[in-house]
C-alpha cells in the first residue's frame, strides 16, 4: 500500500492507505479524527468539511493520497486542549446553531471558509447562499446563519479572518 | 427564574462535545478486531431468488465470511415484526406478512438485503459483494398504493389477498352520512401525501459484539429507543434473552422517527458477531439509508367537509389508502390509524367524523412514522378543506375557522381524542397580528407591480402528544404501554444523576432535563448529570418520539423527585432532631418551621449516605428514587402558522418571503430550544410542501435515491421564521407541557399549500409544489399568462 504524509491539526502524520482511500476514511479511521463526519456519498451535505492548506474541501470528495504534504485542519484543530473555544465554535453554542451535532463540524469549517471569503461583516442572504454545499435536518438553518454572522464578528473584533488555533 | 430553571434559554450542556468534534456517534465507536459488514442488496422490487452463490466472494481478499437469509433461518433467527395491531372492520386482524432479516426465497423491493459480506474492511466488504452470485426470475411490481389492491396486481406476500393489510374505520358512517345530506354546502378534495425520506443527517449504524466467556451481546446502534429495541430483538427476533442483551444508543445524529423501529442490520450484525465470534459492524451509506430506512407518509385521500348556510361545519369524511411499503415496519400500522383519524377533528368542534383505512403493500421500502407521524396528514386533510371551504363560501379562511373552534374544554371529539386545554382563537389572533395580515392586501398589490403573485396560507393544526396513557394505547392495540422512567441518584456529595428512559438525539434532554432537577432541588445546574441511551444503565423506559420526552419523561423525573424529597425530609428531620411534618424544604434548604434550624441539600444527601444520624430500623440508607410514570391522557400542542409567499410569474417559483408560528405548548423549559424544534419542523414540513418527494419508477426503481435527485430543504431555501407562543397549561401532567418537537412538521404543509393555492388561485395543488408544478397550475389556471 503507498504511504502517505500529511500535516494534520499542526502535527505531521502518516500512514499506509490503499489507493482509493478517501481523506474522511484516512482522518477518521487511521487517524482516529472522529469529528469530521460522513452524511452522503455524492459530495451533497458537508458533514465532511476540513481545511485543505486553508481552504475549504469536502474530505468526502478527496484521495489521502491527493493531499500529500498538505496541510489539513479538522473541527478537533479549532481550539487548542486547553484553550478557549474558537469565535465560531463559541457562536454556534451561544445561538444554538446545532441540534444533534452530526453536521455542526461541517457547518463551522465552511462558516469559516465564508469568512475567509466574504469578510467579518455577512448579511443573511450572503450566508443562506454561501452554505448551499451544507446540509442541516435539525434546525431548519435559522440558528445556523445567527451563528455565522455573529462569529464572524467576532472574528472580526479580533482583526483576523483566519480559522485555526494550531 | 433563575437563571438556569424552568424557562430560561440555558446554552445547551451537549454542544461542547459537539462543536469540538468529540460528540460519540455508533460509527465512530471502534471495538478489537472489529470486522465490518456489507449487504448484498437486490436491485429488483419484486422477484423469486433462484439461487446465491457466495463461493467467488468467499475467496476474495480480507472475506471472514458471507451469509444468507437460508442460515439465518437455520439459525433459527425470527423475522421482524409490527408491534401494533389494528383490525380490519370486519374484525379480522391485520396481515403481517413475514419480514426476515434477510430474505431467503424472494424480495419485495429494491434494497432488501440477500446477503452480507464480513469482511476486515469495507473496501474488502464491497468488492467481495459484487461477487455475489444472486439469480433473481424478475417479478412485476405494484408501487403505486392506488393500483395495489386492482384486480391484477402483482401479489406481493402469498398469503396476503389484494395486498391489502387492514381495512379500517373509525366514527360512525350513518351519522355523517346524515349531516352530509343535510348540508348546505359540501367541500371535495382529492389529497396525495407525498412520500418522504426522512433523511437524518447520520445515517443508520449497527456495531455489534460477543462475548464468549459471559455469552453476553452487546449493541451499539442509532436508536431513538433502545430498550424497546432490545426488548423486540429478544423477544421476536430471538436473538438472545433480554439480560443477555445490551443496547447502547450513544449520541444519535438526529432520527424523526426513522431511527425508532428495528431493522434487519441490527439483526444481522448481531447474529454474526456471534456466530464469527468478532464484533461486526455496519454504517449505512447515504445510498442505502434511502433504499432502506423507513419512509414517511405516502397517503391518497379523498376527503370532504359539510358545512351549514352559516359556516358551521356539519361532518368530515375521508377515505384514504395508506402505502406501507415492502413490509410493516415496527409502529408502521399505527400512523394511519390511530395516529391520523384521530387527529381529523382539527381545532374544530365537528359534529360527525367518518374516515376508511386501507393499508396496503407494495413494492417499496416500508413506510412507519416519520416526524409528527399522521398527524401532519391529518392536518394537511383538515386545514386544506377548510381554507378551500372558506374559498367556495366566500369567507375569510380565518373567520370560518373562528365559527368553528372549538372554544370549551375538556373537549370529546368524534374521534376519540378528549381535548383537555386550549385557546385557539388565541393563538390565530397572535399569529394574525405577528404576521400582518391587515396589511397584506397592500403587499400583494405591490407584489403584483413587479409581476410576482403573493398568497397567504394559514394553517390552525392540533396534534396529540405526550405519547401516551398505557390503557389507552393497549384498548387500540399498541403491543406496549407508553408511559417513562426516571431514575433520580443523589450523590453523597450533594451532585445528581437522573437516569432516564428518553433518549436524546437533538432535543437537548441533558440541558432541560437538568433545568427541572436543579431548580427543584436548588442545587447548581452543573451539578446534575443526564444518562440516557443504555440499557445497562439506564431502568426499562421507551425512548424518544411523538413529543414525548417533556410531558411524559419530565413527568417521571417530577414523580421520582417527590419521592427524593420525601425521603431526604426524613433525612433531615434526624439531622435537624425534629418531627418530620415539620421539615420544610426550599431553595436547595431544609428547615424546621419556626425555627432557624436548617440543613443544605448537600448535608442531607451526606446524612442519607453515611447514616450515623439513624438507625437502620428507623430509616434505610440512600437516596434514590424511581418512579415510572404513566400519563393519564394525551396532551394537545395546537397553534397557527401563517405563510406569505410570492410567486415568480415565469417561472413558478415559491419563495416564502414571511413565516410566523405560533404555538401553544403548555409549559416551556427553555425557550431557546423550543423554538430550535419549530424552526427544524417547519423546515421539514416546507421540504415536504415545496421540494421532497420520493419517486419510484414504475418498476420499482427508487428514482430520487441520493443528495442529487432528493431535494433537501437547503439554508437558501428558506426563510428566518417568526416564532411566538400562547400558553394554556396542560392538565394532565404535574409540569404543564405539552410538547413541541413535531408541531412544525405538522402544521407547515398546509400554510404553504394554502398559501401557493391562494396566490394562484387554484383549489388543488400536489406537494411538492415545486417550481415547475406551480408553472403548470398557473398555466392551466390562467391560460393567458402563458408567454
Amino acid at each position: 500500500m503507498p504511504a502517505v504524509s500529511m500535516t494534520v491539526n499542526g502535527k505531521a502524520v502518516s500512514g499506509d492507505v490503499e489507493a482509493r482511500t478517501l481523506l474522511v476514511q484516512f482522518l477518521r479511521e487511521n487517524l482516529r479524527l472522529t469529528g469530521t463526519h460522513v452524511g452522503c456519498d455524492t459530495s451533497q451535505c458537508g458533514a465532511c468539511v476540513i481545511h485543505v492548506d486553508g481552504i475549504a474541501a469536502k474530505s468526502c470528495t478527496l484521495l489521502a493520497l491527493q493531499c500529500e504534504g498538505a496541510k489539513i485542519t479538522t473541527i478537533e484543530g479549532l481550539a487548542a486542549a486547553d484553550g478557549p473555544l474558537h469565535p465560531m465554535q463559541e457562536a454556534f453554542r451561544e445561538h444554538h446553531g446545532l441540534q444533534c451535532g452530526y453536521c455542526t463540524p461541517g457547518m463551522i469549517m465552511s462558516a469559516l471558509d465564508i469568512v475567509r471569503r466574504r469578510g467579518n461583516d455577512l448579511d443573511e442572504h450572503t450566508i443562506r447562499e454561501q452554505l448551499d454545499g451544507n446540509i442541516c435536518r435539525c434546525t431548519g438553518y435559522h440558528n445556523i446563519v445567527k451563528a455565522i454572522a455573529a462569529g464572524a464578528k467576532e472574528m472580526g473584533k479580533g482583526g483576523t479572518t483566519q480559522q485555526a488555533a494550531e | 427564574m433563575s437563571a438556569t430553571g424552568i424557562g430560561a434559554a440555558v446554552r445547551r450542556k451537549e454542544d461542547f462535545r459537539f462543536i469540538t468534534g468529540q460528540g460519540q456517534y455508533t460509527d465512530d465507536v471502534v471495538r478489537p478486531g472489529e470486522t465490518r459488514a456489507v449487504f448484498v442488496r437486490s436491485p429488483h422490487a419484486h422477484a423469486n431468488i433462484k439461487s446465491i452463490d457466495v463461493s467467488a466472494a468467499k475467496a476474495m481478499p480480507g472475506v471472514i465470511d458471507v451469509l444468507t437469509g437460508a442460515q439465518l433461518a437455520t439459525d433459527k433467527i425470527g423475522n421482524l415484526i409490527c408491534g401494533w395491531m389494528i383490525h380490519s372492520k370486519d374484525g379480522t386482524p391485520m396481515k403481517m406478512a413475514p419480514h426476515p432479516a434477510l430474505a431467503a426465497s424472494k424480495v419485495n423491493c429494491v434494497g432488501d438485503a440477500v446477503a452480507v459480506v464480513i469482511a476486515e474492511t469495507v473496501g474488502q466488504g464491497k468488492d467481495a459483494a459484487e461477487k455475489v452470485k444472486v439469480e433473481y426470475e424478475v417479478l412485476s411490481a405494484v408501487v403505486d398504493p392506488a393500483k395495489a389492491q386492482a384486480k391484477g396486481a402483482p401479489q406481493i406476500h402469498p398469503d396476503i389477498a389484494n395486498n391489502t393489510i387492514y381495512q379500517w374505520h373509525l366514527g360512525d358512517a350513518k351519522a355523517t352520512e346524515a349531516a352530509f345530506a343535510n348540508a348546505k354546502h359540501v367541500t371535495k378534495l382529492d389529497i396525495v401525501n407525498n412520500r418522504l425520506v426522512p433523511n437524518a443527517m447520520e445515517p443508520r449504524a449497527a456495531l455489534a459484539e460477543y462475548d464468549a466467556g459471559t455469552d453476553n451481546l452487546t449493541l451499539w446502534n442509532t436508536s431513538q429507543n433502545p430498550h424497546v429495541a432490545r426488548l423486540v430483538i429478544a423477544a421476536f427476533v430471538g436473538m438472545a434473552p433480554e439480560h443477555k442483551l445490551r443496547v447502547i444508543a450513544p449520541d444519535v445524529g438526529g432520527g424523526f422517527g426513522s431511527k425508532i423501529f428495528i431493522y434487519p442490520e441490527e439483526v444481522v450484525c448481531l447474529w454474526a458477531a456471534r456466530k464469527l465470534r468478532r464484533p461486526v459492524k455496519w454504517t449505512s451509506d447515504r445510498s442505502e439509508a434511502f433504499l432502506t430506512d423507513a419512509h414517511g407518509r405516502d397517503h391518497i385521500t379523498h376527503a370532504e367537509l359539510a358545512l351549514d348556510g352559516n359556516g358551521k361545519i356539519l361532518a368530515l369524511r375521508a377515505k384514504t389508502i395508506a402505502n406501507l411499503g415492502a413490509y410493516m415496519s415496527t409502529f408502521s400500522s399505527s400512523v394511519p390509524t390511530y395516529l391520523y383519524a384521530t387527529l381529523l377533528s382539527g381545532q374544530y368542534d365537528i359534529p360527525q367524523i367518518y374516515c376508511e383505512v386501507d393499508a396496503v403493500y407494495t413494492n417499496t421500502a416500508p413506510v412507519d412514522a416519520y416526524r409528527g407521524a399522521g398527524r401532519p396528514e391529518a392536518t394537511f386533510v383538515v386545514e386544506r378543506l377548510v381554507e378551500v371551504a372558506a374559498r367556495q363560501l366566500n369567507l375569510e379562511p380565518a373567520e370560518l375557522r373562528r365559527r368553528n373552534f372549538v372554544k370549551s374544554f375538556p373537549h370529546q371529539t368524534p374521534v376519540i381524542m378528549a381535548y383537555d386545554a386550549g385557546d385557539y382563537n388565541a393563538s390565530m389572533k397572535k399569529a394574525m397580528e405577528m404576521a400582518d395580515v391587515k396589511g397584506f392586501a397592500k403587499r400583494k398589490r405591490e407584489a403584483a407591480r413587479h409581476g410576482k403573485l403573493r398568497g397567504l396560507g394559514f394553517s390552525a393544526y392540533i396534534e396529540a402528544c405526550g405519547i401516551a396513557p398505557s390503557q389507552a394505547v393497549g384498548s387500540l392495540g399498541a403491543g406496549v404501554g407508553l408511559w417513562e422512567s426516571a431514575e433520580v441518584r443523589v450523590n453523597p456529595t450533594g451532585s445528581v444523576e437522573v437516569l432516564t428512559g428518553c433518549h436524546a438525539h437533538g432535543q437537548g434532554h441533558e440541558t432541560t432535563f437538568a433545568q427541572l432537577v436543579s431548580e427543584r432541588l436548588g442545587i447548581p445546574f452543573d451539578s446534575v448529570s443526564i444518562v440516557h441511551g443504555d440499557t445497562d444503565k439506564v431502568q426499562f423506559g421507551m425512548g424518544t418520539y411523538g413529543s414525548r420526552s417533556g410531558a411524559v419523561g419530565m413527568s417521571a423525573i417530577v414523580k421520582a423527585l417527590d419521592k427524593i424529597e420525601a425521603k431526604a425530609k426524613k433525612v433531615a428531620a434526624f439531622m435537624l432532631e425534629a418531627a418530620e411534618g415539620d421539615i420544610e424544604f426550599k431553595d436547595g434548604k431544609f428547615t424546621v418551621a419556626g425555627t432557624d434550624k436548617s440543613a443544605a441539600f448537600g448535608e442531607v444527601a451526606l446524612n442519607a449516605y453515611i447514616a450515623h444520624k439513624f438507625t437502620g430500623a428507623e430509616l434505610e440508607p440512600g437516596l434514590k428514587e424511581t418512579s415510572f410514570y404513566d400519563p393519564t391522557n394525551f396532551t394537545f400542542p395546537a397553534g397557527c402558522h401563517i405563510c406569505e409567499i410570492e410567486i415568480d410569474i415565469e417561472t413558478g417559483k415559491s419563495e416564502i418571503v414571511n413565516w410566523t408560528a405560533v404555538d401553544d405548548f403548555g409549559t416551556v423549559i427553555n425557550p431557546m430550544i423550543v423554538e430550535g424544534q419549530v424552526h427544524g419542523g417547519i423546515a421539514q414540513g416546507v421540504g415536504q410542501a415545496l421540494m421532497e418527494g420520493a419517486v419510484y419508477s414504475a418498476e420499482g426503481q427508487l428514482v430520487s435515491g441520493s443528495f442529487m435527485d432528493y431535494t433537501m430543504p437547503r439554508a437558501h431555501d428558506l426563510p428566518s421564521f417568526h416564532v411566538g407562543l400562547t400558553e394554556t397549561k396542560a392538565p394532565s401532567n404535574p409540569l404543564g407541557i405539552k410538547g413541541c418537537g413535531e408541531a412544525g412538521a405538522i402544521a407547515s404543509p398546509a400554510a404553504v399549500i394554502n398559501a401557493i393555492t391562494d396566490a394562484i388561485g387554484t383549489e388543488e395543488l400536489a406537494m411538492p409544489a415545486t417550481a415547475n408544478a406551480v408553472w403548470a397550475a398557473l398555466q392551466r389556471a390562467t391560460p393567458r399568462q402563458a408567454a
